[in-house]
């Protein structure tokens, strides 16, 4: 049969990575295909250029035996290749029918023809199976009943492709079989369905194919009937040992600094029934680094914030040094000596439009106060010298704008802001991320400082050999809960994956 | 991802490269203001004497002494639309005290001063005033959680309506002399009095964001407020503040425009805010937060003085001004913009 899609040879570069290397995608009309791959393997680019978001820098793409050149998400749709991102796109204030139809509403002129458009909605919905109201409000609706929305807009708009990002990632159970059922029934009709997604159960389950790729190159594609779970992490994870991220082997013999217990919260922006963190619990001694692995999205960053006191929990108990404390703000968490790097350098950590001095002493104004209120600029400038020197922070000037350093240098800067402080216990959230390899292993080595200086280090990061590198110990996370916990000398990349994409607790 | 990745500048050699833009950007209100007044005093001789320009500074004085509250306010982001309302409140507290209650209102002469109270309870009344309603609107703000374009646009509507239900019977006039010596003295002969006020504050308010802990949390807060919060800031008090800030510098400068009229009304002020708010922005404050400094507040203040008063030397109708003063306060935003996006390119 001739195929429905083919990308091949597919390049395309962002400043300081190369985001798709000889990346590809083949698939046959009437196929639900599964793209596979770590985070930062190039997926989201992949789908991002395929829906006409994102231009190649090379590379050809076929569909319905033709080479096409996307050149806007318009392009992409009026041939007939439908994205449903994972933020969905629907105008929450306006009804089902109008997000259906929107941008083509029937009519004549200049009036919209709602008749037609509510009966159509309804045709498309009863195609589904569902009893969706065409005149309800979109904001109204569960996340679940907004995904078929997005399904019936690309229905109407008689596309032969629909790509959904991570479409189960919001889901229960209950709504995921709902989605696999129309998903076949689609695939019935001779639709296809490239499901982004990091469920392998569910990829089992439900896809023909898979397409799996690494560091942005295709590295596998075949039929799910030839591979197993095992078999696909090996292909997600496969690459070599990188002898650049060392290990440093220390001793650890300290005392329990934080203990964390039955951490709950439910409820987020999207979705006030969402689990986000569900009985979180682990501990980390006085100069061990934790690494805490898991997918996007599996709520680690949602844990640190937590922790941190920079979101409210439900219920669970942050104890330090033995004791419990209480933390319902920041500035709860710095009195007791926790820290944060935030995952998001520029909207979470920097004061883009200050200085490198201002921007590092920003967290410890307390040690350089002089008359009560002024702030004391000569200590201040010994301050900053002294973790310039300490953390090699390459700067021209410390009264140079925070803006104009590099990644890596910017991070330093707010990892002295905190060492500042002199925490007990500092979490840094994707530590090294956007920053530069030379920079990485620079930030790897301050942080086996500190943890030698006697700091408790949690260390979220979504790539594997960084945490097997930097990590003592290592816990797992999926889906808001603590999956399952290894020594790093246990721990490999391909069980450490599977700890992170399965739901029974593994070892 | 492409944003996280930027290449390090070599510091050393963008250090030494004279950045003509960023230099123009800086200094564009001061290098504006004196090409004005160069420009007015070549068409205009008059305008250069001492006597002319101590008048221009005692007519922006008030102005000025609301734009350094305004530039508190701007820096963290927010706006404050309800001072014209509350400097005529808070005016006609002050000469509700100075004449000691609403009844000796209308009663003009010496004679009458042995009920009135002292300048200084009149000053602390019109500031009490203005400190309770930025208060109450930064409350509302960090509790309630309304804009702050919403609650101060609430605020003036509010306390206009305080102003008018408290001077009922008309405008409040006839002060003691040292009352309205504080509007209309001058000290040695030359300088008036409300334009040392306006400066001393200005000194004050400038060494407040610049040296102190707390001013550093305001550029904090109004640069990125979640990185000051994750940062142990305490990012609703610090906008609490700004309100009450900019409450007191309603208070005084409505102590001080009562002063200098010798008479309060409730029509006090109105429309004060639009000058005071592009007195701020002209002078370099960034709507967007965090960017901005009293120098220029004072810088752009005096620009718009300046503007004023030359036009009419040169007899240009005053509506002719207002449409040049509107114009000027778009492009000051759109120059603000500008140099933002660049700032985000470069």
């Amino acid at each position: 049969m001739e195929p429905l899609l083919r990308m091949s040879l597919i390049r395309k570069r962002f400043p300081g990575v190369q985001a798709l290397d000889d990346a590809g995608l083949e698939m046959l009309p009437g196929e639900i295909h599964a793209l596979l791959g770590e985070n930062g393997a190039g997926k989201s680019t992949l789908i991002k250029i395929l829906s006409g978001a994102q231009q190649p820098d090379s590379g050809t793409i076929e569909f319905g035996g033709q080479t096409v050149v996307m050149v806007s998400p318009h392009d992409a749709q009026r041939r007939g290749i439908a994205t449903i991102y994972q933020e969905f796109t629907l105008a929450p204030n306006m009804t089902i029918a109008e997000n259906v139809f929107i941008g083509r509403e029937p009519g004549v002129g200049f009036f919209v023809d709602w008749r037609k458009m509510a009966s159509e909605t309804r045709a498309i919905t009863k195609r589904l199976g569902l009893e969706l109201q065409p005149m309800a409000i979109v904001r109204g609706l569960s996340v679940a009943e907004q995904q078929m929305v997005e399904i019936a807009r690309a229905l109407s708009m008689k596309s032969r492709l629909i790509v959904m990002d991570e479409p189960t990632s919001a889901l229960s159970s209950a709504e995921v079989e709902k989605l696999f059922r129309i998903a076949r029934e689609l695939k019935a009709h001779g639709l296809s369905i490239i499901f982004v997604t990091h469920r392998l159960e569910e990829v089992m389950q439900i896809c023909d194919r898979y397409t799996v790729l690494r560091d942005g190159r295709l590295v596998g594609s075949g039929a799910i009937a030839d591979i197993t779970i095992d078999g696909i992490i090996r292909l997600m994870v496969g690459r070599e040992v990188k002898a650049l991220f060392a290990h440093r082997e220390r001793e650890i013999a300290g005392d329990v600094v934080l203990r964390v217990e039955g951490l709950n919260r439910q409820g987020n922006a999207q979705d006030q029934n969402a689990t986000v963190l569900a009985d979180v619990g682990f501990e980390v001694r006085r100069g061990e680094i934790l690494g805490v692995a898991g997918l996007v999205g599996a709520g680690r960053t949602e844990m640190a914030r937590a922790v941190f006191g920079a979101d409210a929990f439900d219920s669970g108990r942050v104890i330090i040094n033995g004791r419990e404390v209480h933390i319902r703000s920041p500035q709860d968490a710095i009195r007791n000596g926790i820290g944060l790097v935030p995952e998001d350098r520029k909207q979470q950590a920097l004061f883009l439009a200050l200085a490198v001095r201002i921007n590092l002493s920003m967290a410890s104004h307390r040690q350089i106060l002089r008359w009560v209120v002024f702030i004391d600029e000569t200590a201040e400038r010994a301050m900053v010298e002294e973790y310039q020197q300490k953390l090699n922070i390459r700067m021209a000037s410390p009264e140079q704008l925070i803006a104009s350093l590099s990644g890596g240098n910017q991070q330093k800067v707010t990892l002295a802001r905190w060492l500042a402080l002199r925490p007990k216990v500092l979490i840094v959230d994707e530590p090294t991320r956007g920053i530069d390899i030379g920079a990485k292993v620079e930030v790897h080595n301050l942080l086996f400082e500190m943890a030698e200086t006697g700091i408790a280090v949690v260390a979220i990061s979504s790539e594997l050999p960084e945490v097997l590198a930097i990590s003592d110990r290592i816990i797992t996370m999926r889906e808001g809960r603590v999956t399952g916990e290894i020594k790093r000398e246990d721990a490999t990349e391909e069980i450490l994956m599977s700890m992170m994409t399965l739901k029974t607790k593994q070892l | 991802m492409e944003t996280l990745t930027q290449e390090p500048h070599s510091g050393a050699s963008a250090q030494k490269k004279f950045d003509a833009f960023g230099f123009l950007a800086r200094f564009a209100p001061l290098i504006f203001l004196i090409v004005v007044m160069g420009g007015f005093a070549v068409f205009q001789p008059r305008f250069l004497t001492p006597l002319n320009l101590f008048n221009v500074l005692r007519q922006v004085s008030i102005y000025g002494l609301l734009a350094v509250g305004m530039t508190f306010v701007i820096l963290t982001a927010g706006i404050d639309l309800s001072i014209g309302s509350l400097v005529a409140f808070a005016g006609l507290a002050a000469a509700a005290v100075s004449k000691g209650g609403l009844s000796n209102r209308f009663t003009v002469g010496t004679a009458e001063f042995a009920a009135s109270n002292p300048w200084y309870l009149a000053a602390l009344a019109a500031i009490g005033v203005g400190v309770a309603g930025g208060l109450l609107q930064g409350l509302a703000i960090t509790r309630l959680k309304v804009p702050p374009f919403v609650v101060t646009l609430g605020g003036m509507s509010a306390f206009r309506g305080a102003a008018l239900l408290f001077a009922a019977g008309g405008p409040i006039s006839g002060f003691e002399p040292n009352f309205v010596w504080i509007g209309q003295g001058k000290i040695f002969d030359q300088v008036p009095v409300p334009v040392v006020i306006f400066l001393a504050f200005a000194i004050l308010a400038h060494v407040t964001l610049r040296y102190t802990r707390y001013g550093r949390q305001v550029y904090a807060v109004g640069g990125n407020p979640e990185a000051a919060r994750l940062s142990g800031l305490n990012v609703r008090s610090v906008i609490t503040s700004v309100y009450v800030i900019m409450g007191f510098f309603a208070g005084l400068g409505a102590f001080v425009l009562s002063a200098r009229l010798a008479s309060a009304e409730a029509v006090a002020g109105t429309g004060y805010e639009l000058t005071v708010i592009a007195s701020v922005v002209i002078g370099g404050t960034s709507l967007f937060g965090g960017v901005g400094t009293i120098f220029g507040t004072v810088i752009g203040t005096i620009l718009i003085g300046v503007l004023l008063n030359g036009l009419v030397l040169m007899n240009v109708s005053t509506y002719i001004q207002q449409i040049i003063i509107g114009i000027i306060i778009v492009l000051a935003v759109a120059f603000d913009t500008f140099a933002k996006s660049r700032q985000r390119i470069g």
